[in-house]
């Protein structure tokens, strides 16, 4: 037990939170709960968001690309720029820049006996491509590109949808640069598995000269995709880069820009969550509130008599917020101490939905799977929740005590 | 000098459909080292003259000087650490911080005075000694009796010497053995440190022992009688 002496606030405040330990322990579980539920939904929320952005700009679309001023804004196989050494170099030797990764994109419907689908074809370099996306790894049946082949590699779901196995042959019907036709038919060399659906039903991939070719674009190319060292340099390399470029030919974009669908998806569904982060923290809130009344209500007589012999209301006060404190911080290091041991597993074993659930989750068009995030600033932020809430429900006692008149108080029992 | 000086105090509660005039015009004076006790049927004004005294409630007109000092018009701050540093209190019940021992309750006050620990030791042992309960001193007030909680509340008025000491009723809540041990650590403390006593009681044992007894009727002094 702590001595009075030492700090006789600190002991105060103590020993007060203990007077009734059912009302206190369940206060601080009230807590603890509300925090343990937040850091998880949280990490999940920010893990499901991390992995989005991962998938879809580290291994689609890179995190920054090149292209033809204007291609952005109007997609299309005429927007294409000549492959030019200079340019690459250029690229190439901005600080963080790890691989430049040139790729011919545009849309062809693919056809297989009775069925035919709009499709996504990527023209790669397939040694670089893997670089970039690591697509490599998502062959699950058949071979990996060549860049001389004359075959396609296809998605598998889009592989199911048309019913084409190794070795049978799709043709694809599209429109090359400048009105021509782009007709090809090419035999099925791998088909690869992708986790986001939408990739997973719509893409074929086919060597660079090959695209070239079938979209009739000479040396041209449509995008060059950037390997980079980290993530968060991708504001730093986009501003070398446009440095360096003329930027009349071409746009370099950053991934925040080459998918703000994403950017946007993200943010909404994000305060969406915080929203609801929010009125779990309210519901706690008024079971705090619920404590600290009580906590005041039963004590008027005693703030009468301490009032009375001469304790400035200033000192009562803040004995009254360290009790609220204290409770709060317990709840906070409680829930945190039980969350992060099991965010910390799932970070590094993310949850995989098999089965009958993950066609269901998919049918929604998003990954089957639970990523928890380890941001510290998910932790902390429900730290500085909790105590925002304790500061302002602690006002209440505190304005009580500044009225108090030690008679009236001392009358009320 | 008295050391508690009123003149022509009034108090008028208007809280109530009717006003209740509660005090009319009670001039008094006080000396150090008396043990006074202010008495009176139910009703008469005791809690609220004492109140008024104590600087704990303010007069409807009229003077309070303690000590010298005119608290009337004392603003609430200096008037809480002018009770911390000059008057002691002893309530009918419930005086005792509950989360505290009998020895830290003494020590409270000289803690507020931020008194070094070693006086603060000293005192509150000397104190619990006098009062015969120095083997209750780690002891929670909700493991004492009603009488050895009213002893500590004594010996916490007393820890700091303050000029003087109020009472409200202090053994109202106490059998007649432990009222005539409260009364005579009271007295005895009274006589061994000098100790300003100035307490309410309707009980005429406690009367027996004041050596001035002032009775009130419905507000005002009938009589003020020094033996
Ligand atoms: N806060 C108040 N509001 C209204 N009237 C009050 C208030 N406090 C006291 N009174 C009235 O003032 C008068 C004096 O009350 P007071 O408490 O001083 O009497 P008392 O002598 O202490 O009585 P008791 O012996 O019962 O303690 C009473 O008529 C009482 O009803
Ligand atoms: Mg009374």
């Amino acid at each position: 037990m702590t001595k009075l002496t030492k700090n006789m606030y600190f002991t105060l405040a103590w020993r007060n939170i203990w007077r009734n330990k059912r009302r206190s322990y369940i206060t601080i579980a009230s807590v603890t709960f509300a925090v343990m539920l937040a850091c998880t939904m949280r990490s999940v929320q920010l893990g499901s968001y991390e992995r989005m952005i991962e998938t879809a700009a580290r291994f689609f679309t890179g995190y920054i690309q090149i292209h033809k001023n204007g291609y952005w804004e109007d997609k299309t196989i005429d927007n294409s720029f000549s492959y030019t050494e200079d340019l690459i170099e250029k690229v190439a030797s901005v600080e963080g820049v790890l691989e430049v990764v040139p790729r011919i994109e545009s849309f062809a419907l693919a056809s297989y006996d009775q069925k035919t689908k709009g499709t996504m074809v990527l023209g790669i370099d397939p040694e670089k491509e893997h670089k970039l996306t690591e697509v490599k790894d998502k062959l699950v049946e058949g071979e990996y590109l060549e860049a001389d082949d004359q075959s396609i590699m296809i998605a598998k779901g889009l592989a199911d949808y048309l019913r084409v196995g190794i070795g049978d042959s799709v043709v694809l019907i599209g429109q090359g640069y400048h009105g021509t036709n782009a007709v090809g038919i090419y035999p099925v060399s791998g088909i690869m598995k992708f986790p986001v659906p939408e990739q997973n039903n719509s893409t074929i991939y086919l060597p660079l000269k090959e695209a070239q070719w079938l979209y009739a674009t000479g040396d041209q190319l449509s995008s060059l995709s950037l390997v980079i060292d980290k993530a968060n340099h991708v504001d730093r390399i986009v501003a070398g880069i446009s440095k360096d470029v003329d930027l009349e030919a071409y746009e370099v974009m950053g991934w925040k820009e080459l998918m703000p669908e994403l950017v946007q998806g993200i943010e909404i569904d994000n305060l969406s969550s915080k929203v609801m982060i929010w009125i779990l923290y309210i519901v706690i809130g008024f079971g705090m509130f619920g404590t600290f009344l009580m906590m005041t209500a039963e004590r008027m007589y005693e703030f009468g008599v301490l009032l009375s012999i001469g304790m400035k209301r200033i000192k009562m006060q803040f004995v009254i917020f360290l009790e609220m404190a204290l409770m709060a911080t317990i709840g906070v290091i409680a829930g945190v101490m039980i969350s992060l041991p099991f965010i910390i597993y799932y970070h590094f074993h993310p949850i995989y939905f098999g089965g009958e659930m993950q066609a269901a989750i998919e049918d929604f068009g998003v990954e089957a799977a639970y990523y928890f995030s380890m941001q510290p600033s998910l932790f902390y932020n429900q730290a500085w929740a909790i105590f925002l809430m304790a500061g302002i429900l602690s006002l209440y006692p505190l304005i009580v005590i500044h009225r108090l008149k030690p008679v009236k108080a001392m009358r009320e029992n | 000098m008295s050391i508690i000086k009123a003149l022509n105090i009034t108090k008028t509660y208007n809280s109530t459909a009717v006003p209740v005039h509660a005090l009319n015009g009670i001039d008094l004076e006080i000396e150090k080292g008396e043990f006074t006790a202010i008495v009176g049927p139910s009703g008469c004004g005791k809690t609220t003259l004492l109140n008024i005294l104590g600087g704990l409630d303010h007069p409807t007109s009229g003077e309070v000087s303690l000590a010298g000092t005119n608290i009337t018009t004392m603003q609430d701050g200096k008037l809480i650490d002018f009770r911390l540093r000059n008057i002691g209190f002893v309530f009918q019940a419930y005086n005792l911080i509950p989360v505290l021992t009998t020895q830290e309750n003494v020590e409270f006050i000289m803690l507020l005075q931020k008194r070094p620990k070693k006086e603060r030791d000293e005192r509150a042992l000397e104190l619990l000694t006098q009062m015969g309960i120095a083997d209750k001193a780690s002891q929670r007030p909700s493991q004492l009796s009603g009488g050895q909680q009213q002893r500590v509340a004594v010996a916490r008025a007393l820890a700091s010497k303050p000029q003087f000491i109020l009472a409200d009723e202090p053994t109202a809540n106490l059998d007649s053995h432990s009222t005539s041990a409260l009364l005579d650590i009271m007295a005895k403390m009274n006589k061994e440190e000098g100790a300003t006593f100035v307490f309410s009681t309707h009980d005429q044992r406690v009367i027996d022992k004041a050596r001035r007894i002032i009775t009130l009727e419905d507000g005002q002094i009938i009589s003020d009688e020094t033996r």
